[in-house]
């Protein structure tokens, strides 16, 4: 069609072939002169479109506001939205005369860009929080990532509320942009929240449309938040009772919650329930645990007039950090002034050896308190582990009563029951092994006990040990153990030594060896009699053992500490 | 030895304060060293300052002169052992009132230097943390359970020593993927911290007192993916690391023909020397993992140094490279590093 055409007038209406095509079209077209931007044409699909726009008018002040502009500011393209559908519009021109406005309805195109957009946005925030809730066990890192990630993507604050233990409810909030914070709350007041007593007596969730956002209590946020515009109580459900509540409030006079909110805050609320359940959970057993530890754990060492004492206990497994190898002090009683300690290895791991140690360490207590001598205790105990009726195990130890003699000089009796001799640390830096010898406890009725004394002059220091130090493997080939030949030589280079300094000492010198983790129990447990005059540490005699030489180093760098 | 009954001193600034502590601690005169430092107290010195200019100070002039031979192992020990008792005087002596979070301060696996860290616990009680101190060489799992159980705000890990970077890594990894930053530290992280970066840390501080001031704000930081950093190394490292007894194996067996006089050596003289190789592979395997060869030709200087100190050769250590060079032919990345430590041996 030749619209130059001298033929055409430029008002004319349109020729009736022109208009069928126009009309037959399913783009919405408006056909308009250039000179003075009449619509000269509305097509069919531009009438349903846009329903009373008739020829005759003026693009430039039609009721669409993007239409008109673009027309006076002679833009090819506009969006708009006319009776709630989304418009977007191109200008081609037709001639020199006139122009066309393509118009194409992109609502549910755009409709479900959103949705595909929303969609995303929430499987990203789920995905997240599933990470960060299943990362930890702790309860309170557990209700800080809730608030953290509830406040960053549900709503302008948050707060958990916890059920209430003996009438004190616990309470984390977050307010977007401000720092957590967290206290108690008397459980009476509660109920000033609309829809908490609800959410934490495990009833379905009300709908925010249903909560009077004007109710809500001074307390639950900061002066600072302002009005609440609208409120969500979502229950966090836990293992079959709520873990506890989470309120989350938007200010603001048009806030709101949408359906699609609350079904977003119900999803994330089952995950956060069941991470803070599984917390609580945890959390019950390590207190469990740590009240049973409480008397299985190494004690803490006295330090009697004159003697000095020295612990060290590594437990294979960190779980309960207590196993099959243990140490106690047994302090003096009326009839006798001396300190008894004791080291022993109950055969196996983990907790069933931890219960026998128990038992053994108060045996050993009783007969203490009746003056019994280390060859008795361990005969006694002997008996009484036969006796009983679950045993299956046996034991090792040593018993040493320790008595201060003359000039600074300690005195130790010891006997041992089919444990290894202890290894005493000479002023000249020699090592050897108390002779004692003696049979297993709790395998045969009748055990044979040599017991055997030994006297420490100041500075020297009897070691006793359980067999992890000497069967930890490692050196070159990773299997090979420790030994007690090893053992020996590393107590000798400590001479000289705070006695702590040399227990530590003999434990890097083994955990180096293992390079790695120990992977057994290893018990260690010094006596020394404390150095009446200063160290004679000056003279230092350093013989160059290996072609590196780096034999007195074993791992201290401290040269390059800060 | 002098009678060391000086008058006890007021401040910091006295001449001599730092070589009478110094002495008193190299004796092993736990009495002398306390007295030193509560009178410092006593005379209104802070105990930061006390901590930082007189313990921490002193600790490394004994790490000097222990690496110059001036000072034996046993000595060493017995001043870091007097140290750790004059700082749980100072501690004893302040108590203050915990005001900010919780955190958790350790020392990483096959770490034994605690004393750092142990003044670092100090300063950050000081400045109202609520600390945890784990002590020296703490396991991965066992650092891991004591977040579950506590929910710390922080971690401060402490490595000396550049070839526990590996074992760092995965317990920076595992606290931050329990939620937990970590902030890092300790001259094992590498220059300016640079190795710290490379295994994901949150921070690094180069001493405590910058580490105080780096909790102090802006903390926690936002944790992003722990697991984007959780592998490093390529296949040489873990050749090497899996191989390490046959490469420390077979270079001791090398060194025997080479060095017949070990043939001879005692017990403890072989098992100084396999420690030695294994450190050449150790250290050789961490700069492997963090890709960056200054962990081993930091280490082969040092160790020359240390050795010149004792008269002993660098032909000994260039032995040692040599026969670990040998074995590693295959492996390109690990000759250039075993390289530049040789050049370093040069220079």
């Amino acid at each position: 069609m030749d619209t130059r055409s001298p033929a055409v007038p430029v008002l004319a209406p349109a020729s009736a072939l022109l208009r069928a095509a126009l009309d037959a079209a399913n783009e919405a077209v408006l056909l308009c002169t250039a000179a003075d931007h009449t619509i000269v044409l509305v097509n069919a699909a531009a009438t349903a479109l846009l329903p009373g726009l008739e020829p005759g008018a003026s693009a430039a002040l039609c009721p669409l506001p993007g239409l008109a502009r673009a027309t006076t500011e002679g833009a090819t393209l506009f969006t708009d939205e006319y009776r709630g559908r989304r418009l977007l519009g191109h200008r081609r021109p037709l001639g020199d005369d006139h122009y066309g406005w393509y118009l194409q309805d992109t609502t549910d195109e755009i409709a479900r860009a959103e949705a595909y957009e929303a969609e995303r946005a929430r499987t990203v925030f789920l995905a997240e929080a599933s990470r960060r809730l299943s990362a930890s066990l702790n309860q309170r890192r557990c209700l800080r990532t809730t608030v953290e990630l509830a406040a960053a993507h549900l709503a302008d604050a948050a707060v958990v509320v916890l059920p209430a233990r003996r009438r004190q409810s616990e309470w984390m909030r977050l307010v977007a942009g401000e720092s957590v914070e967290q206290g108690t709350l008397r459980e009476s007041v509660l109920g000033e929240v609309p829809g908490l007593e609800e959410a934490l007596g495990g009833f379905p969730p009300i709908p925010s449309r249903w909560l009077d956002a004007a109710q809500v209590p001074g307390w639950l946020l900061p002066e600072s938040f302002g009005a609440v515009g609208a409120l969500l109580v979502t229950p966090l459900p836990g293992n079959a009772e709520p873990a506890g509540a989470l309120v989350l409030a938007r200010h603001g006079a048009g806030a709101a919650f949408s359906a699609e909110d609350e079904m977003l805050a119900r999803i994330f609320a089952a995950r956060a329930g069941a991470a803070i359940s599984a917390a609580a959970l945890y959390r019950d057993q390590v207190d469990t645990t740590a009240i049973l530890q409480a008397d299985l754990l190494p004690p803490e060492l006295p330090q009697p007039e004159g003697v000095e004492l020295i612990g060290s206990y590594q437990a294979a497994k960190d779980a309960l950090r207590i196993g099959g190898d243990f140490y106690d002090v047994f302090g003096p009683v009326d009839d006798s002034p001396e300190t008894v300690v004791v080291l022993g290895d109950v055969c196996g791991k983990g907790p069933e050896a931890a219960v026998l140690t128990g038992k053994v360490r108060q045996t050993l207590r009783a007969l203490r308190l009746v003056d019994a001598d280390p060859a008795a205790m361990l005969t006694v105990l002997n008996r009484a582990l036969l006796g009983s009726s679950r045993q299956h195990r046996f034991v090792t130890l040593v018993v040493a009563a320790i008595s201060r003699a003359e000039y600074g000089r300690v005195r130790l009796c010891l006997a041992t029951g089919g444990h290894p001799a202890p290894l005493v640390l000479r002023a000249d830096g020699t090592v050897e092994a108390v002779p004692v010898s003696g049979t297993l406890i709790g395998v045969v009725p009748r055990i044979s006990v040599r017991p055997a004394a030994v006297e420490l002059a100041p500075g020297e220091l009897c070691l006793f040990y359980s067999d992890g130090l000497t069967e930890a493997r490692g050196g070159a080939s990773g299997a090979e153990q420790y030994g007690e030949a090893r053992l020996r030589d590393a107590l000798a280079s400590c001479a000289g030594m705070p006695g702590a300094a040399a227990v530590e000492r003999v434990r890097q010198l083994v955990s180096d060896w293992v390079h790695g983790g120990v992977r057994d129990d290893i018990a260690m447990l010094a006596v020394r009699a404390p150095a009446r005059t200063k160290l004679s540490l000056m003279e230092t005699s350093t013989v160059a053992p290996s072609p590196f030489a780096i034999d007195a180093r074993r791992g201290d760098r401290r040269g390059r500490s800060r | 030895m002098t009678v060391s009954t000086t008058t006890p001193p007021r401040s910091l600034d006295d001449p001599g304060v730092g070589e009478q502590y110094l002495r008193l601690v190299g004796d092993g005169d736990e009495y002398g060293a306390v007295e030193i430092v509560t009178a410092l107290l006593d005379n209104g010195v802070p105990p930061a300052r006390v901590m930082l200019d007189l313990i921490a100070r002193t600790q490394s002039r004994v790490g000097e002169l222990w690496a110059a031979n001036d000072w034996s192992i046993a000595r060493e020990h017995a001043a870091t052992a007097i140290s750790e008792r004059a700082l749980g005087a100072v501690a004893a002596r302040s108590s203050v009132r915990p005001t900010r979070g919780r955190i958790t301060v350790a020392c990483v696996d096959g770490e034994w230097h605690a004393l750092p860290v142990r003044i670092l616990g100090e300063m950050l009680r000081l400045d109202g943390w609520r600390v945890d101190f784990l002590g020296a060489s703490v396991p991965g799992p066992h650092l891991v359970t004591h977040l579950h159980q506590t929910g710390p705000d922080a971690v401060a890990l402490s490595c000396m020593l550049a070839t526990r970077l590996p074992r760092a890594h995965a317990a920076i990894t595992a606290c931050r993927s329990v939620g937990v930053p970590v902030i890092a530290g300790g001259p094992g992280f590498g220059p300016e911290g640079r190795w710290a970066q490379r295994l994901g840390a949150d921070a690094w501080a180069a001493n405590a007192e910058i580490a105080v001031h780096r909790l102090a704000r802006d903390w926690p930081p936002p944790i992003d993916d722990p697991y984007q950093a959780a592998f490093l190394g390529d296949d040489e490292y873990t050749h090497l690391v899996r191989h390490r007894g046959d490469l420390v194996s077979t270079a001791l067996t090398r060194l025997t023909q080479a060095y017949p006089p070990m043939g001879r050596y005692n017990q403890r003289q072989h098992d100084a020397t396999v420690e030695d190789l294994g450190h050449v592979v150790d250290f050789l395997a961490a700069a492997l993992y963090v890709g960056d060869e200054q962990v081993f030709t930091d280490f082969v200087e040092w160790t020359a140094a240390v050795l010149e100190a004792r008269s002993v050769p660098p032909v000994a250590l260039q032995i040692g490279l040599k026969l670990m060079r040998d074995q590693l032919r295959d492996y390109p990345a690990a000759i250039a590093i075993i390289d530049a430590g040789v050049a370093a041996l040069r220079r």
